[in-house]
């Protein structure tokens, strides 16, 4: 398969500042050394805990926060740099849907202005083609065309994250980063907004990092899942092997503590106890074995953990402690 | 015997015009003691107003119940005067909310919110307080309880506050528990330990529980009973098994079928429920999900309200013709 997004050894380190002086006393290390590959038109969910670092990956994918070492790639080319002109063009190839879609659109622009401006940036045809374009946006995330001189506060929820998603769609990404775009959104909109991602996706060939809690939601999107811990990536596999064959124990804790809407399986979701160790001050060995207090917690300091393909297409942390 | 029994609740907001706008409209409830019930609706549905009407929470001068009764033991809390209100908040009837960083008082330590339920419902010093709630705070899973007393609530976790909450809501042993969203802000790991925690400390104190939430899996994995609201109004009541099995009404069998599960098809559809919910200056008389129901509605239907039914033991249902009991052949 062709790959279209290749990230590399990705580290994005956070200063921590204190004292009087407001000095560095600490780094906070967000992401600690990512790699993913993401084929052209495939989605890659990407699942964790708050604070594992996923959201920071995702700015980090789109330029919005400065990569500390590690390179990402587009169709082979680098995509490190977001400033000047050649980052301009990369900045039209990726584009981010965010969480909550009342703060993430301007409450003092109308939504004709909101899916202009990416095109007006870019100086991307006159305003009459700019016009025909609003209108084609909005009529492809199905709201109706006089929509265009509403502000945001008109709308509902899930009306502004369609308008969400038609902003970042403007410019004809190739990639498409989509951090919890339904987290904020009440249940029954929830599975609309999740029907108009999966056809965009499919009738437009987009190629989707999608960025969720829930693995449930997360599952019906994905082609492959990455789970994410404490600024790692853990483990890698198709959505269905995921699930139903997780390799790291802390993947099996996430589909555990899942509370299912089928009361069959009452009494089966566990929890995990302990919670996510803090990133500014990381434990020596393997974080996840370090939290539930696993017996051979000491065998995993000091090794590196990398990841290793135990089935085709199957990564997973090698560590002495967390393997199922 | 019902420990808490509402009839006909009627809640209703000022708005700037002077007009009420009716937010919970005919809600009954009933809860056993040591039973769980859970109170599903999406957002603007009512079910955060009706737990704060149990308590008459309500904002003020805004927020008014025009009718109904709330019996707990058999006494109106409607009818009682503030300072025997006062006695029965927190001490009969704790409550847990949403966001426990906005519940929890940023400017005295944990121990001291902790030790203040004490103080005023059982009358001790704070000495004999603290050695108390040194005792729940272990009991609800907090490490090092005499050092973390002395903290305040931006030192702790997301997770470790919403024990901090739980403490304070179970502290005086109360006979209902009202646990409005108490895990949506949360983590989904550290929302199966706090689910773990109430059961055990609910079976523990045989306590009842009001378990407001939008999330059905939440639902099936911890309530007896189910209401589901809409729209202000209670559109089906039954058992949980029951109403996972044999949804009756359209809103909840469309709900049920519009969660992506670990289990269904992948990158199909979901099935979905049309439009959106009507604002409150908009609602009709009669059968409200009509505007999203997948099933015609006569115009009488729009107009006149329909009752409740017992389709089976203990389920209930609004009786509309298109969107209740009689659409069971057809599907979503």
């Amino acid at each position: 398969m062709e790959e279209l997004l290749k990230i590399s050894q990705l580290k994005v380190h956070f200063p921590v500042k204190g004292g009087i002086w407001m000095r560095p006393v600490a780094t906070c290390k967000a992401v600690d050394g990512v790699s993913l590959k993401v084929a052209k038109g495939e989605t890659l969910g990407l699942v964790g805990e708050s604070g594992c670092g996923k959201s920071t990956l995702a700015r980090t994918v789109v330029g919005l926060n400065v990569p500390t070492a590690g390179e990402i790639f587009l169709d082979g080319q680098k995509l490190g740099d977001f400033g000047g002109k050649l980052g301009k063009e990369n900045r039209k190839r990726v584009q981010m849907v965010f969480q909550d879609p009342a703060e993430s659109l301007n409450a003092r622009h109308n939504v004709g202005q909101i899916l202009e401006e990416p095109l007006v940036i870019h100086q991307i045809g006159d305003s009459c083609q700019r016009t025909a374009r609003v209108k084609e946006l909005l009529n492809l995330v199905g709201l109706p065309e006089n929509a265009g001189s509403r502000y945001p506060f008109e709308f509902s929820g899930g009306q502004r994250q369609r308008i969400g998603i038609a902003r970042a769609l403007a410019l004809s990404p190739e990639i498409l980063v989509l951090d919890e775009p339904v987290s904020a959104l009440d249940l029954s909109i929830r599975s609309q907004v999740l029907n108009l991602l999966l056809e965009l996706k499919n009738r437009l060939g987009l190629t989707c990092l999608f960025i969720a809690h829930d693995l449930s939601v997360v599952r019906h999107l994905s082609d492959r899942i990455a789970v994410m811990y404490l600024g790692k990536v853990i483990e890698i596999a198709s959505a269905e092997e995921l699930i139903n064959n997780p390799l790291h124990a802390y993947t099996r804790s996430l589909i555990d503590a899942i509370p299912q809407p089928n009361p069959q399986v009452r009494g089966k979701f566990s929890a995990l106890s302990g919670e996510v160790p803090s990133p500014i001050n990381p434990p020596p060995g393997c974080a996840f074995g370090y939290r539930v207090g696993s017996p051979s917690y000491a065998k995993s300091i000091g090794q590196i953990l990398a990841l290793k393909e135990y089935s085709p297409g199957h990564f997973v942390q090698e560590c002495p402690c967390c393997m199922i | 015997m019902s420990l808490l029994e509402v009839r006909g609740l009627e809640v209703a907001f000022e708005n700037e015009e002077g007009e009420d706008l009716v937010v919970v409209d005919g809600v009954d409830l009933s809860l056993k003691p040591g039973q769980t019930l859970g109170l599903v609706g999406e957002s603007g549905c009512g079910k955060s107003v009706s737990a704060l009407s149990l308590l008459r929470l309500l904002p003020q001068p805004t927020g008014k119940i025009l009718n109904g009764s709330i019996l707990w033991k058999g006494n109106d809390l409607l009818n009682m005067s503030t300072d025997e209100i006062r006695s029965i908040r927190g001490k009969e009837i704790g409550m847990i909310f949403q966001e426990p960083m906005n519940a929890l008082n940023p400017a005295h330590t944990i121990g001291r919110q902790v030790d203040e339920v004490y103080i005023t419902h059982q009358g001790l010093d704070r000495g004999q307080a603290r050695v108390h709630t040194l005792k729940m705070l272990q009991k609800v899973g907090i490490p090092e309880p005499s050092i973390r007393a002395n903290e305040y609530p931006h030192q702790l976790s997301g997770g470790m506050r919403q024990r901090i909450v739980i403490a304070i809501a179970l502290a005086c042993e109360p006979d209902l528990i009202i646990a409005d969203e108490p895990t949506t802000a949360l983590d989904v790991t550290i929302q199966a330990q706090v689910l773990q925690l109430m059961s055990e400390l609910q079976e523990q104190s045989g306590a009842s529980l009001l378990l407001i939430t939008h999330d059905l899996g939440v639902v099936a994995q911890t309530c007896d009973e189910v209401a589901v609201m809409y729209a202000g109004r209670i559109v089906e009541r039954a058992p949980m098994h029951r109403l996972f099995e044999f949804p009756q009404h359209a809103y909840t069998k469309g709900l049920l079928a519009s969660i992506p599960s670990l289990t269904g098809p992948v990158q199909t559809k979901l099935p979905v429920i049309q439009g959106m919910i009507p604002a409150l200056a908009d609602l009709n008389s009669g059968c409200r999900f009509a505007s999203r129901s997948p099933h015609f509605h006569e115009q009488e239907w729009l107009e006149v309200r329909a009752p409740l039914v017992e389709v089976e033991e203990n389920h209930w249902v609004e009786d509309c013709p298109a969107c209740g009991r009689l659409n069971n052949q057809s599907s979503i």
